[in-house]
């Protein structure tokens, strides 16, 4: 294993993204990615057109039952709009349909899944998100909050979040593994990694054109330094 | 290590552990087959910790961290007994959260009922004062619907047991409508909730004043006084669970406002809780003993006082003793 020096703490810059770590009881820090207000609109759009759906064919069949028809219609119309979203979010794991089809999912601030009190609160307070129209409320607060909480989220503890998805782990390019010519510092060590990795991604200019850069500290000619680096990343994998 | 030692050396118990979860997320785990789920999940958390000390690509990092997010959110859910929870909510939780919310209780029964009553005794005194609160044409509606020469009661005559259903849904999403709206306000500093009880309260204590001056009093009053003991009562106790949200924004002590907030609204969904019970109580009431009409005007009314009686017993006295049939 190679020595490397720790990294000092203050030195870490936060990144420029939205990923919002929590610790867990293990002494782990997790991200989260929170969603922005675009994906959370068109999710609440789709849930929308689900519950028009919904409500027009059941409405539609019951039509036919007379009054008892016009009152099983009128607690439907109630499940639907107090409580489609609650009873979604609780039963299925923090997705409702539209939630599902963006990819989203509600979980409370410490990551855990979404429960009856928390998905109850943020789904009451949507008539406050609502006022004075379409959203107005909701959407300024989404917008001014580091993790995109509207005035619900932020009364229940939850946030809504993407949900992770298997990432594929690429081939390494074929090198013949090297050792680094000086220790590599942990950073160092992940983006060389990294750059092994997505070579797949880049064009063969961009890969030559980022490899170029560290070409004098390692004391190759530029068009080598691809191949130094791959190697490097190989050494640092280990041979499988 | 190096890191593909280190892959091949834990790959099986990698996906051992992910075969688990998806089993446990889709609820088709069962009995001892997760026994060991948690060494399982903290050695995947160990696994996490050395792999990011290591400097492993993050590629890995992320896949670990992904299946330890998938653990976590299996390992720490809330599993309790739901049953056994609604019951001893009933039974003694939530008057005992009403009592200890007396404050917010008492303010808010005060804008509403004051409101009501207030109002209710300005229209029977000065008649004209409802067109200026009700429209005209919603008065006409009002006073057709209670008027004694037409023999009926409610929005229906004499109702077939299908008309009682109909009205019984209308009633569960008309009042629940209004009580979470009235919750709902709180969140705009308790603004909303005392514009909320304040003006429910003119509305219904004018038409109360408005059909008792007309003469109608009699039929309005031995329709109401049944199912008003938990419908009135549970729209003061949404309104004092939105002044509980708007208080922890005025005044949220040592607290952060949003920290605040969140723990003012883990309590007061609460006792949202058991306003959805009352109202679903008051709209069964409503809907099959209030429209009834070959009762005497007297029986309803001492039906009624017994379920005002029942009300105030309830949220005054019940899980007082400690050892509570829970």
């Amino acid at each position: 294993m190679l020595e490397t020096p720790a990294l000092p703490r203050t030195a870490t810059l936060r990144p420029l993204d939205t990923r919002h770590p929590f610790e867990t009881p293990e002494g782990i820090d997790l991200p989260l990615r929170p969603a922005g207000l675009p994906v959370r609109a068109l999710a609440f759009a789709l849930d929308l057109a689900l519950r028009g759906l919904i409500l027009g064919v059941l409405l539609a069949g019951l039509a036919f039952l007379g009054n008892v028809g016009l009152g099983l219609g009128s607690l439907l119309l109630f499940l639907v709009s107090w409580w489609y979203m609650v009873l979604f979010e609780v039963l299925n794991q923090g997705r409702s349909p539209g939630k599902q089809w963006m990819g989203l999912r509600v979980v409370h601030d410490d990551g855990t899944p979404i429960g009856w009190a928390a998905s109850l609160i943020r789904n009451l307070l949507r008539a406050v998100d609502m006022l004075p129209f379409g959203y107005a409320l909701g959407a300024i607060s989404c917008l001014q909050h580091p993790t995109f909480k509207r005035l619900g989220d932020l009364a229940a503890g939850t946030l809504v979040v993407y949900r992770e998805r298997a990432p594929t782990r690429p081939q390494l390019p074929p090198a013949l593994p090297l050792t680094p010519p000086f220790p590599l510092t942990l950073n160092e060590q992940r983006a060389v990694l990294g750059f092994a990795e997505r070579q797949g991604q880049l064009s063969s200019e961009r890969v030559a054109e980022l490899a170029a850069l560290l070409a004098q500290p390692l004391h190759v000619a530029e068009s080598d330094s691809v191949a130094r680096l791959n190697g490097i990343a190989r050494g640092l994998l280990g041979t499988t | 290590m190096k890191q593909s030692q280190f892959e091949n050396r834990h790959l099986a118990e990698w996906q051992q552990f992910s075969q688990l979860l998806k089993h446990l997320e889709q609820g088709r785990a069962k009995g001892t087959a997760y026994g060991d789920f948690p060494q399982r999940y903290r050695r995947l958390c160990q696994h996490l910790a050395m792999a990011r000390e290591r400097g492993y690509s993050s590629l890995l990092i992320d896949q670990l961290q992904q299946e330890v997010l998938r653990g976590h959110q299996q390992f720490y859910r809330h599993r309790s007994r739901v049953s056994a929870q609604i019951l001893g909510f009933i039974l003694g939780g939530f008057p005992r959260l009403v009592r200890e919310q007396w404050r917010f209780v008492l303010a808010a029964s005060l804008l509403f009922f004051g409101s009501l009553i207030g109002i209710g005794v300005l229209v029977y005194l000065f008649p004209e004062l409802i067109y200026s609160l009700i429209p005209a044409a919603q008065v006409s509606e009002m006073q057709s619907m209670y008027d004694p020469a037409a023999g009926h009661l409610g929005r229906v005559a004499d109702r077939a047991a299908s008309e009682d259903w109909m009205m019984f849904g209308y009633y569960v999403m008309h009042n629940i409508g209004i009580a979470f709206q009235t919750f709902a306000g709180g969140v705009l500093y308790g603004l909303g909730s005392v514009f909320f009880l304040i003006y429910n309260g003119l509305v219904i204590g004018a038409i109360a004043g408005h059909l008792t001056q007309i003469g109608s009093g009699q039929h309005f009053w031995s329709f109401v006084i049944g199912h008003g003991a938990f419908e009135l009562s549970a729209i003061a106790l949404a309104g004092a669970a939105g002044l509980q949200l708007g208080w922890a924004l005025i005044a949220p002590g040592r607290l952060t406002r949003g920290e605040a907030l969140r723990i003012a609204a883990g309590k007061s969904i609460q006792l949202i809780a058991g306003v959805i019970l009352f109202l679903t109580i008051a709209a069964f009431i409503e809907a099959y003993w209030s429209s009834l009409t070959r009762i005497t005007a007297s029986t309803k009314y001492a039906v009624g006082a017994a379920l005002w009686l029942l009300v105030a017993a309830y949220l005054l006295l019940a899980g007082r003793t400690p050892h509570a049939p829970e």
